[in-house]
């Protein structure tokens, strides 16, 4: 890291630092539990049809093995809505890799060889598992079923404003499955005893589990605990339980009151725990002679899984980004036989804005006009389509403070025409924007220990954000006492409900009902309270919900060196300004900042999951296939962010950071390497093949 | 994982004596591949005979100018040699530039000429793959093939070889030392591996039971100058798309001698023979490059995904020897 990068030695180091470098830190798979058993999943062969026969004899042989779970001996479960959880419920198969039974073992080794004896049979169906230009189902997504989903937009006349534009692009984007791969792999330990079930299990959050789980094995919320008190990562694919969570629930129903424990390898989370689904995008972009826009039209096309829709709306990033009087928006699905695709790191925003700030560049090249005056000449008073006013929105000075951070001013904008050695060097820029939400429903409880000591409880996940330790900053605060004189609890059903960790809407949500809970506290017990009280509330309905836009901005710099030889790509340097409202602590907020920018350089460069269409399954589905970016990938990461004052989000003030980072990063390497070679790639991920001349 | 016997060999001859008498006994040394193999159910051995323990473990200056490398010789601790580092970088470059530190610190000079395709079709067990299972068909040829070979494939097989240090090897001449129930014998590591034809799963010329003890390199003064160039998807931790180990003497502006070889083109380390006899007598010139390159690619079979192969070649091997030639005229 070089660079005065702002501001990152404040704020309190994690709470749980120390825990965690020196591995006491209890991850889900680590807890210790008494006498455990061993799941190995057994997984579908083909990607549609149905199982004919399973032979589990040889496997039931095997020492140590204790039940061979399929769906001829498992457990009903209850109909939830959730075709992923419904496991074992049937002999139908829905994907390649699917779960179809499970071995429980005395240990790990004895349960992977006696999956490897169980002879499955087949009932083959006629699959389509490849995206495709014509991708077989294309349909327009049910709102009903995508809390996500817009729908299409129409205002003006896109046609007629293009057919008079100065300048015009018309250009298609395309962005590869992409896999989520925290570093700690998706893992569960279930225990049944009397008293109910117990879950050990790597999410997102806890509360969700149980709430999904109660319904689908029939219990009472309060006989069901999940608990988390580390969670490795996520990026999204620990959002929502998946399969294995239900296998092993059903697995431990037959232990006896033994726990086991099922963690699943890389390979199978390919198939398992969702991914970024691939799109198709086209956008048609309209200007007049100084580059404002008169027309927007954004058209994706994305995969989704025929057994279970989910749809990211990756057009809808041109919803309310740029001014244009004229606007085409429309979000399309092709429901193909594959595993359901889910969240991954600002899921839409992170494809969606890839594609518009690309042809944003392409824009401002066309018409010879600096990208960021470009962008700058297209800032909205109000956003476009809802007309609401912005709570905030400082898009233009994270462009304008980068730009002199970053030398823009220096930039010959001619392509293909620097050349250090070897290398083709250029820079490009893109902006990035991620909505700022707010979950409802979280309760913190406020219990003042004695002589000082509080201890605050909340349900939330900490997925690695910092999230414990921003949470125990705002409790301090609005207690007015040292940071060391708050106890934080969280990751588990035993604290008060708290809100999904998603959607970088953590420490808002979370945040917003610390503080307020931490004001009824107060209000209830004064100043100086007696040992033991305490206080359980939630945050106040916020009044300017509805009445304004809510958006984190930033402005991406890249700096991009092309071999012009072997077309290697290489990123030197990136700046990320962002302006994200109160930034809780500087310390997590910079590692979220350069997290984000981090994976966005990997989404540029490396990430794609290559799916063969004749099997149906990721060929490339390990870590030596899938490449993530590595440290010699990453070069100079700066990361600051403007001061800004939102009095409208949140009782904090806070807007999400954990994924506007990743947003337009792409873009901005995309651009750059367009500038330092005059070529244009316009399908992920940026690989030497490409620039090849 | 298959339960497998463990035995750690204390001398040669018994070592050879046990993986000989027993079909399913295998050698592990580092483990960095074989264990991977096991984990994915590609190879189920009965038994491992552990060799590490063997007096391999040196690299030895000889007499005559050879350098004899133990096969039990980290990649680690073979790159920081400095007799590798000053008389054969390209192989000091090409091990720094293979997998990781913590996989360079297990793995040996042996284990390393011996490693396995990493074809995705023939490390995922569901899928047909005639190296794995012959006679079940190639997933490969009408499959994912960015990774595949251009050259030397067949139709049951277009899988390449993942090594970088047998493609540093095979432009220095070296000889693979093997001992075997019959006594010793060496290979020139050129001839080591094998082409796919009818016979994929037969990965090198060894027999059930031989162990690679040592491998010797020549006296070779060129070597001095030499470089690996690996072109690949990430700058660190990725297989070869291409790579090229190279060595050139310049007379006067004309190559006099030059020793070539491709790694990530072939089922084998590809010893460019076509382009040394092209570039023997040529002017150091970008033609003379480029012309070379072409009379090597000009057999080259392209697939669906590995198209680019042809090109990145021509243009990082004209790379590699401007480099070294520039640097031999200056």
């Amino acid at each position: 890291m070089t660079g005065a990068t702002r501001a990152t030695s404040q704020g309190p180091e994690r709470v749980e630092g120390r825990a965690k470098v020196t591995g006491t830190a209890p991850y889900a798979f680590e807890y210790p539990v008494t006498d455990p058993l061993y799941l190995h999943p057994l997984r579908s062969g083909i990607a549609r049809g149905r199982i004919a026969s399973i032979d589990t004899a040889a496997a039931e042989r095997v020492d140590g093995v204790h039940t061979v779970l399929t769906h001829h001996n498992a457990d009903a479960l209850n109909p939830i809505g959730d075709p992923e959880l419904a496991v074992l419920q049937s002999d139908g198969i829905d994907f390649r890799g699917q779960l179809v039974g499970a071995v429980v073992a005395e240990t790990p080794e004895i349960a992977a060889h006696a999956a490897g004896l169980v002879d499955i049979r087949y009932e083959r169906l006629p699959h389509d598992s490849e995206f495709r230009d014509d991708a077989n189902i294309v349909y327009t997504p049910d709102a009903d079923a995508s809390p996500m989903l817009a729908p299409d937009l129409e205002r003006g006349d896109v046609d007629a404003a293009l057919a008079e534009a100065t300048h015009t692009v018309d250009v298609t984007y395309t962005t590869p499955p992409e896999h989520h791969n925290p570093i700690e792999p998706h893992a569960v330990i279930a225990t049944w005893d009397d008293d109910g079930l117990t879950l050990h299990d790597s999410n997102q959050g806890s509360h969700l589990v149980r709430d999904l789980l109660a319904p689908l094995v029939g219990l009472d919320k309060e006989r069901i605990s999940v608990i988390a008190p580390h969670v490795g990562g996520a990026f999204g694919s620990k959002g929502m339980p998946h399969g294995h969570v239900a296998l092993t629930v059903l697995a431990a129903r037959r232990t006896a009151g033994r726990p086991v424990k099922c963690a699943l390898s890389r390979t199978q989370m390919f198939e398992l725990v969702g991914y970024r689904p691939p799109t198709r995008q086209r956008v048609r972009l309209g200007a007049d002679s100084e580059g404002r826009l008169t027309a927007t039209e954004h058209d994706s096309l994305e995969q989704t899984s025929r057994f279970k829709q989910y749809a990211e709306q990756s057009a809808s990033a041109s919803r309310e980004m740029y001014a244009s009087p004229n606007r085409r928006v429309t979000n399309r699905l092709a429901a193909l036989d594959v595993p359901a695709p889910t969240w991954m790191r600002a899921p839409g925003e992170a494809s969606g804005m890839y594609a518009l700030e690309s042809a944003v560049d392409e824009l401002a090249v066309r018409a010879g006009i600096d990208p960021i005056e470009l962008r700058v000449r297209n800032e909205p008073e109000v956003a476009p389509v809802s007309g609401l006013p912005f709570s905030s929105r400082n898009l233009v000075a994270c462009l304008r403070q980068g730009a002199e951070r970053f030398g823009w001013q220096d930039r010959d904008p001619r392509p293909g025409t620097r050349r250090e050695g070897d290398w083709l060097v250029g820079t490009g820029v893109a902006a990035a924007s991620f909505p700022s939400l707010l979950f409802p429903g979280s309760l913190a409880t406020i219990r003042h220990e004695s002589g000082g000591k509080y201890r605050v409880e909340i349900g939330a996940a900490d997925i690695g954000t910092g999230a414990r330790t921003a949470l125990t900053q705002l409790a301090a605060e609005g207690l007015e006492v040292p940071f060391e004189a708050v106890e934080l609890r969280l990751g588990s059903t035993e604290q008060p409900n708290a809100g999904l960790a998603g959607g970088s809407a953590g420490t808002a949500s979370w945040g917003s009902t610390v503080v307020d809970a931490v004001r009824a506290f107060r209000a209830e017990h004064g100043s100086d309270p007696a040992a033991g009280v305490e206080t359980t509330a939630g945050a106040a309905d916020n009044p300017d919900l509805g009445k304004y836009a809510m958006n984190a901005y930033g402005a991406q710099f890249a700096e991009v060196r092309v071999h012009a030889d072997t077309g290697e790509v290489r990123v030197p340097r990136m700046l990320g300004v962002f302006a994200a409202g109160r930034i809780v602590n500087p310390r997590t907020a910079h590692s979220q900042f350069l997290g984000g920018m981090t994976m966005g350089i990997s989404m540029a460069l490396h990430e794609h999951s290559v799916v063969d269409g004749r099997f149906g399954h990721v060929v490339n589905h390990d870590l030596a296939g899938y490449h993530i970016a590595g440290n010699a990938d990453v070069g100079s990461i700066e990361v600051s962010w403007v001061e800004e004052h939102d009095p409208h989000v949140n009782s904090v003030g806070a807007k999400g950071i954990g994924e506007v980072g990743i947003v337009g990063t792409a873009a901005a390497i995309g651009n750059a390497a367009h500038h330092a070679t005059g070529v244009r790639v316009r399908d992920l991920p940026l690989t030497p093949d490409k620039f090849l001349r | 994982m298959k339960p497998f016997d463990y035995q750690r060999a204390t001398d040669a001859d018994s070592a050879i004596a046990t993986v000989s008498r027993d079909p399913e006994a295998r050698y592990i040394g580092g483990g960095t591949n074989l264990v991977d193999h096991m984990k994915l159910g590609i190879t189920e051995p009965g038994k491992l005979v552990d060799i590490t323990r063997l007096p391999y473990d040196s690299v030895e200056s000889l007499p005559d100018g050879r350098v004899r490398i133990g096969a039990t010789v980290r990649n680690s601790d073979l790159a920081a040699e400095p007799v590798i580092r000053q008389r054969y970088p390209v192989l000091a470059q090409a091990l720094l530039s293979g997998a990781s530190g913590q996989l360079r610190n297990l793995a040996t000079t042996g284990g390393n000429l011996l490693q396995r395709t990493r074809c995705s079709y023939f490390q995922d067990v569901t899928t047909p793959c005639n190296k794995r299972e012959p006679g079940s068909g190639c997933s490969a040829l009408e499959g994912w093939n960015r990774h595949h070979a251009v050259l030397g494939a067949s139709e049951r097989c277009v899988a390449t070889h993942p090594s970088d240090m047998a493609v540093a090897l095979a432009a220095l001449d070296a000889d693979v030392l093997v001992a075997g129930p019959d006594g010793q014998r060496t290979v020139p590591v050129t001839e080591l591996h094998r082409l796919p034809g009818d016979e994929p799963e037969q990965d090198t010329v060894l027999r059930h039971g031989e162990l690679v003890t040592a491998v010797e390199l020549p006296s070779l003064p060129l070597a001095a100058r030499s470089r690996y160039r690996k072109v690949r998807d990430r700058a660190s931790y990725a297989f070869a798309l291409v790579s090229v180990a190279a060595a050139v003497e310049v007379t006067d502006g004309y190559i006099t001698d030059a020793r070539i070889a491709f790694g990530g083109l072939a089922h084998k380390p590809w010893r460019a023979t076509a382009a040394e006899r092209a570039l023997h007598g040529a002017p150091a010139t970008e033609e003379a490059f480029r012309a070379a390159a072409d009379a090597e690619l000009a057999e080259a079979e392209t697939l669906r995904d590995n198209e680019f192969k042809v090109p990145m070649t021509r243009n990082t091997l004209a790379s590699v020897l401007r480099e070294l030639t520039q640097q031999e005229g200056s």
